[in-house]
């Protein structure tokens, strides 16, 4: 059992015009076996918290934790996390020239677990899992991502989750890009994963269409670098009805709560 | 990869500039040393020059129309704006473009196998001028000099058991001239190695002869040490069905410079040329190649790539793929890709197809140039890899794909060592 805990994160960039705060104070909790779903508009930071977990060099912590079991993860450096058992499923996976997909799994699996996995029982998992998935046995010959669909690389992300069996897995808009068949074989792989029981999911999506197949336990709504609403999966339901027009940019969760008091009178 | 600039190839040439200058319309004279060799194995005239609408870039010649002549007043003075020498630094050439090449030139020690005939030979040997012509002031610069050649033969029908190996030690800074020929008889079959290391300053003539039916593999290996300087022509003659594998490796160096061809001059054969090269901060690293698709039913494949490191670490890949009017049925394919490690280096590729027929089988090219970027670095580590590891794991794999093509394991071995080392000099 592990607990991935977020408290008052407040998460900034450099850009040209200078320092521009993206994550407001963010707090959340996730532990193994939960699956919770960040659901939020376009630029209201979801992939800035993912990246931030994972250690992306690009975006400066100003203030506020991440622990995994209490161990301080800002002080850890990317591949450290990794290794403590963070996954971040991205959503513009990256293709990486010269390393081929075979390459790759081996080296990071070796890396992860701390020791070469055996051979045999190895490729015959990489296989079984690519097959799951339906991803094309000649993939493992081809270099990492390189020329891959946007569907491809999303099946690729959920490849590696299954193989390096991570404690918590971040998932930043999986959904996007594929069509209704591809979501579900996705979909499947992550619920595979997740039904291991040692795994908390934290979901971000801008749409609740795969939540249909993978069901949260908690729905977080974000906008404009915060949580403004927090509830279970009914949320979703309700998002899916009424979208995200009702969190206008900047209102707090006290207003949508004082909003939603005097639409209900 | 991100970050992607693929040079638009120049296919073919605006039929509208003018030749390159030192081009004259009589084009090659013979070596007096050959005067019974009729014919050069160039194919004399100038071709009609064909354009196929992508003529963009600086103006280009067609490859057909370059002077060669084995007389060094034949080529003009360089000034470094002729587009052959248009990337090379001419001040760092040490005067093989000047000088006269009267310095020592690097000692040559061959091992080969008991059924390869290893000679040394004077100038007025019957084989000199027999697959090459010089194409530039540099090489018909070391042509005119070089007082002795070595003359490696494998005997027709003979399988050399093991490869050759040339070693060629450098004696020093003066400027020199060498002199090499291979000849593959008629269905031999035989591995060949050069081997450059220590310091020279030499211009270097590679003649090599694959008669009908013969297979041959030439690998050029470039460890030289960072002060020397070496400009390589490398010219292949390939007969009826022959089989032609040449390999550049280019390590080592202040400034390298290989010009390696093939022509074809009977149908049926095949070349493969492959190269790898990578250039640490301040080398200059050069490969302009030549395939001369002059006759019907050939094969070529072209594959370099390169990785770049450190300030003022450039690298240049020219590839000249002709398709004469009378190679029907020519199946071409060439591709150049760098992996630019660091800030500061520069990579230039220029592919060049030149298609005066429309029957052939194929005919395509490639170049791409791609940073090794932290957004990769990102990637790789996110999935637990430490930094070291993942750049090693990408360059590796990168310049793995020529390595793997050399297919002689102690070479194979040396130059992943080679490349390692490489890699390790990035952190100093
Ligand atoms: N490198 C950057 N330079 C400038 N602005 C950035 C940068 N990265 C993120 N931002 C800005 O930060 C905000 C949050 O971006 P982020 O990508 O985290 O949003 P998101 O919720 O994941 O959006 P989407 O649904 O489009 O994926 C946006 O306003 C975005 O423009
Ligand atoms: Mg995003």
């Amino acid at each position: 059992m592990s607990t991935l805990e977020i408290k008052d994160l407040h998460v900034s960039i450099d850009t040209e015009q200078g320092t521009k705060e993206i994550l407001k104070g963010v707090s959340l909790t996730i532990r193994t076996g939960e699956t919770h779903a960040i659901m939020g508009p376009n630029g209201s930071g979801k992939s800035t918290l993912a990246s931030t977990i994972a250690g992306h060099p690009r975006y400066n912590v100003t203030s506020g934790t991440i622990t995994l079991d209490g161990e301080d993860v800002l002080a850890m450096s990317v591949d450290e996390r990794a290794r403590a058992g963070m996954f971040l499923a991205m959503q513009y996976p990256v293709e990486v020239p010269g390393v081929s997909m075979t390459n790759f799994l081996r080296t990071a699996k070796t890396a992860i677990d701390g020791e070469a996995p055996k051979l045999r029982t190895w490729t015959k998992d990489v296989k079984a899992a690519m097959a799951q998935l339906r991803i094309d046995a000649d993939f493992t010959q081809r270099n990492v991502n390189e020329g891959f669909s946007g569907g491809e690389k999303k099946r690729v992300e959920i490849l590696q989750l299954e193989l390096f069996k991570p404690k918590f897995a971040i998932l930043d808009e999986t959904d996007s890009g594929l069509d209704v068949d591809a979501l579900k074989v996705v979909s499947e792989g992550v619920n595979r994963a997740h039904a291991e029981g040692n795994m908390g999911t934290l979901l971000i999506t801008h749409y609740t269409r795969i939540l249909r197949y993978i069901k949260p336990d908690f729905v977080h709504v974000f906008v404009d670098g915060q949580v403004v609403e927090e509830g279970g999966p009914e949320l979703a339901d309700r998002l899916e009805e009424e979208g995200y027009d009702r969190y206008a940019t900047g209102a707090g969760a006290a207003t949508i709560a004082a909003a939603d008091a005097a639409a209900q009178a | 990869m991100t970050d992607i600039t693929t040079e638009k190839a120049r296919i073919g040439a605006p039929s509208a500039q003018p030749f390159i200058n030192g081009f004259t319309e009589e084009g090659e004279s013979l070596s007096p040393l050959n005067a019974a060799e009729s014919k050069s194995p160039l194919a004399g005239e100038a071709v009609k020059r064909h354009s196929h609408g992508g003529g963009v870039g600086v103006p280009d010649s067609s490859r057909a129309g370059r002077l060669t002549s084995y007389k060094l007043a034949d080529f003009k003075p360089l000034t470094g704006m002729e587009e052959d020498w248009r990337f090379t630094p001419l001040k760092r050439l040490r005067g093989l473009h000047t000088e006269v090449l009267n310095g020592a030139a690097p000692s040559v020690s061959v091992t080969a196998p008991d059924n390869v005939i290893v000679e040394t030979v004077g100038r007025d040997d019957r084989r000199i001028g027999s697959a090459a012509i010089p194409e530039d002031r540099v090489s018909a610069n070391a042509w005119e000099n070089f007082t002795e050649a070595t003359v490696i033969t494998v005997p027709a029908e003979v399988q050399a058991d093991g490869e050759v190996s040339v070693l060629l030690t450098g004696q020093g800074t003066a400027a020199s001239a060498q002199h090499v020929v291979i000849v593959a008889e008629k269905f031999s079959k035989s591995v060949v190695v050069l081997d450059h290391q220590g310091t020279a300053v030499v211009s270097e003539n590679i003649e090599i002869l694959v008669e009908d039916g013969a297979q041959l593999t030439v690998i050029s290996l470039q460890e030289w040490n960072d002060d020397a300087v070496h400009a390589s022509s490398q010219q292949a003659k390939l007969g009826r069905d022959a089989k032609f594998k040449h390999i550049v490796v280019s390590l080592g160096g202040d400034l390298v410079r290989v010009t390696p061809s093939a022509r074809f001059t009977a149908p049926g054969a095949e070349a493969e040329l492959f190269g790898l090269y990578f250039a640490d901060a301040g080398q200059h690293l050069e490969q302009r190649l030549f395939v001369d698709h002059a006759v019907a039913n050939c094969k070529s494949n072209v594959l370099y790539k390169g990785a770049l490191q450190g300030r003022n670490a450039h690298t240049v890949w020219v590839g000249d793929v002709l398709i004469r009017k009378e190679a029907e049925g020519t199946d071409t394919y060439e591709a150049n890709r760098n992996l630019v490690l660091t800030d500061g280096a520069r990579a230039d590729s220029v592919p060049n197809l030149e298609i005066e027929t429309g029957l052939i089988a194929g005919a395509g090219h490639a170049s791409a140039t791609g940073r090794f970027d932290d957004q990769h670095l990102f990637y790789l580590m996110a999935r637990g890899i430490p930094e070291e590891v993942a750049r090693r794991l990408v360059v590796r794999g990168f310049l793995n794909e020529i390595i793997q093509k050399i297919k002689v394991p102690a070479i194979e071995e040396r130059l992943t060592a080679a490349v390692e080392r490489e890699l390790a000099a990035t952190n100093h």
